[in-house]
């Protein structure tokens, strides 16, 4: 939290995504107060947010909520990609399944928990970091849609590497490995506990979100916004537009590699088809584009939104059969999102709370 | 083609003793299929020199400069800036060497700020490019160099608008704001007063006056404005049908029969020959 105490020293605010460099002339103090009052919502939600395994003790709750998290990160990665550099993966779900199934595994044939634990993550930092790059190098100086398809056959190929090999993944079935999971990782914190489970992805979301916003508000991040904008451009003012593809791509795919590591933690079990899918890639597409695009918070509604909806349109199955379809439903809710807000939940808000400081200002 | 000579006839004010070339092509040809849109020009642009590229529309102008920045490679020939090759290198190499332009169908950053445009040249050119763990606005003196860059042009007011919401003529001026932040030693400057309204245009052309009177930087210009290129210009080049007509002082330019003909029409049967 450093980083956020130093930032709201000068003008620009927490979560806001759009920090342009206002004029301060008028209503200096206006600013401070609503500075501040944002401030005080953040720290409020944290709270809440820090205090909600010691006011709720139904378990199905807290995992809701940890899965949600999760999934926040693994959307707030896509969205590097699609919102900030303006590329399309389909293959993003690999190196969510990647982190999954080096925790499964290691959870599963590491006896000492640390080391397990220590090891799964080294394992996912570091073949996220090579296969983004290789992928990237393949595809990223191609047009986008090439990166769209290379993404999609990579992807598959590991679907398939999980699906057939039998001995290692246990194929189609998955395997879960609860049993295996520590009950005193470092001393304090059992991973079967769902309030620790909890923290743990609260803690995690709040370190990407701060990690991947002073990422998009670096010198780098503004290039990639660029890019986004006019790649053309981007080169001829002197920047490899390759290079920051590159590094867009490795940051995407190392933090969805993290999420993936987190997730199989709160999960306890892996099979290609809940951690490697295609599918899995299209409903953070669906997270991304439901929250806002090219937006901070976005992926964090957008994930909060899916998972909450399908979460109770699946238990309408008990009061009728026709709920059995419940995909159908969610598909009526996204229509509706994109009908009401088309930027995005956050981008249209964002949208509207401009125009409507733009009409302020010109009325003075 | 013996350019060298008729550059050394350069106008008065090209006080330079040191004609030393910046940029020259070797016979540089581009072909699109069948149609040949620049045809084995030679072409030498001399140090701090102000030369202008003028022709018909279609003359292959605009590919020419697209051959000198990058956007393009050559079909054949070979292109030397400062007597090295770089008619392999990738645009964005290019700029970092020292050729920076500016282009003649409007290509800004649309949802970002006019500022944020500027400012991402003054970040190219100050060769900040990996930082990934430091506030963009960190980096105080980039902002103030955007925003002098902006001054020059007049948009300073602007500066926090999203660069979508300008007009036509003002999107222009913010295409030149950016070539002026991006400080290279060779502006390639394609049309820069295309599309602006009148009252608009004598700014712009102060600009480059005052560019051309510091004598410290080389420029390349395309332009129709006549009356514009006469003015500025210490030199003046004419491609023709993607072929090099002429090359020489305003004078002989403007009182050379070829070049006459060729804007009078007459030409065209020859060009097909």
């Amino acid at each position: 939290m450093k980083t956020t105490a130093k930032e709201t020293g000068t003008s620009y605010t927490n979560g806001n995504t759009n920090v342009l460099p206002e004029p301060e002339r008028k209503g200096r103090l206006l600013d401070l107060k609503s500075l501040t009052g944002k401030r005080v919502t953040w720290i409020i939600i944290l709270l809440l947010l820090f205090a909600v395994p010691l006011l709720i003790t139904k378990n199905s709750y807290l995992f809701l909520l940890t899965n949600i998290f999760i999934w926040s990160v693994f959307a707030m990665s896509y969205n590097l990609l699609l919102g900030y550099t303006g590329i399309i993966s389909f293959g993003h779900a690999m190196f969510f399944g990647i982190g999954a199934y080096s925790l499964a595994l290691t959870a599963r044939h590491v006896p000492s928990g640390e080391f397990g634990f220590l090891l799964a993550i080294l394992l996912t930092v570091g073949i996220c970091f090579v296969l983004s790059l290789i992928v990237g190098l393949l595809s990223l100086r191609l047009r986008d849609t090439f990166y769209a398809l290379i993404t999609l056959a990579v992807a598959t190929i590991f679907v398939i590497i999980a699906e057939q090999w039998r001995s290692m993944t246990m194929g189609n079935d998955g395997f879960n490995f609860t049993a295996t999971l520590s009950r005193d990782l470092f001393g304090f914190i059992n991973l079967l506990d769902r309030r620790h489970v909890y923290y743990i992805a609260l803690i995690f979301l709040i370190a990407m979100f701060l990690v991947l916003k002073r990422f998009i508000h670096s010198p780098v991040g503004r290039t990639l916004q660029a890019i986004r904008d006019n790649e053309e451009r981007v080169a001829s003012l002197g920047f490899s537009v390759l290079n920051y593809k590159l590094i867009s791509n490795v940051v995407a795919g190392v933090m969805a590699g993290l999420a993936g590591v987190v997730y199989a933690i709160s999960i306890r079990f892996v099979s290609p088809a809940s951690v490697l899918g295609v599918e899995k890639t299209i409903d953070v597409l669906l997270m991304t584009v439901i929250g806002g695009v090219g937006t901070l918070l976005g992926p964090i509604i957008g994930a909060g939104v899916v998972e909450v909806s399908s979460h109770y349109l699946m238990g309408l199955a008990n009061i009728h059969p026709i709920f059995e379809r419940w995909v159908i439903m969610f598909g009526v809710v996204f229509i509706l999102i994109i009908l009401f807000f088309p930027a995005g939940i956050v981008g249209t808000i964002n949208q509207k709370y401009k125009s409507k400081k733009r009409k302020g200002k010109s009325h003075e | 083609m013996n350019t060298t000579t008729k550059d050394a006839k350069g106008q008065s004010h090209a006080k330079e003793t040191t004609k030393e070339k910046i940029i020259e092509t070797v016979n540089v040809t581009k072909s699109f299929g069948g149609h040949t849109a620049v045809n084995a020009v030679s072409l030498t642009i001399f140090d701090k020199e102000f030369k202008s590229i003028i022709g018909p529309n279609g003359a292959g102008k605009t590919t020419f400069f697209n051959l000198l920045s990058g956007q393009m490679k050559p079909t054949s020939g070979k292109i030397h800036f400062r007597g090295k090759e770089i008619h392999h290198l990738p645009p964005h190499k290019r700029t970092k060497l020292g050729i920076g332009r500016s282009f003649q169908i409007t290509n800004v950053f649309p949802t970002l700020t006019v500022l944020e445009n500027v400012r991402l040249a003054v970040q190219g050119k100050h060769n900040i490019h990996y930082s990934m763990f430091r506030h963009y606005r960190y980096y105080k003196h980039l902002e103030e160099e955007a925003l002098d860059a902006l001054e020059r042009v007049n948009l300073r007011e602007k500066s926090d608008q999203p660069a979508s919401a300008l007009a036509h003529g003002e999107k222009r001026k913010l295409e030149i704001a950016i070539l002026l932040a991006l400080d290279t030693e060779l502006l390639l400057l394609d049309e820069p007063t295309a599309g602006m309204s009148i009252d608009e245009v004598p700014q712009i052309i102060e600009v480059l006056e005052n560019i051309r009177d510091q004598r410290d930087r080389t420029i390349l210009l395309i332009e129709h404005k006549i009356d514009l290129v006469k003015h500025l210009s210490d030199s003046i080049a004419v491609l023709f049908h993607g072929k090099q007509l002429a090359d020489g002082s305003p004078e002989e330019i403007m009182n050379n029969e070829q070049v006459q003909s060729a804007y009078l029409g007459g030409l065209y049967d020859d060009a097909e020959n």
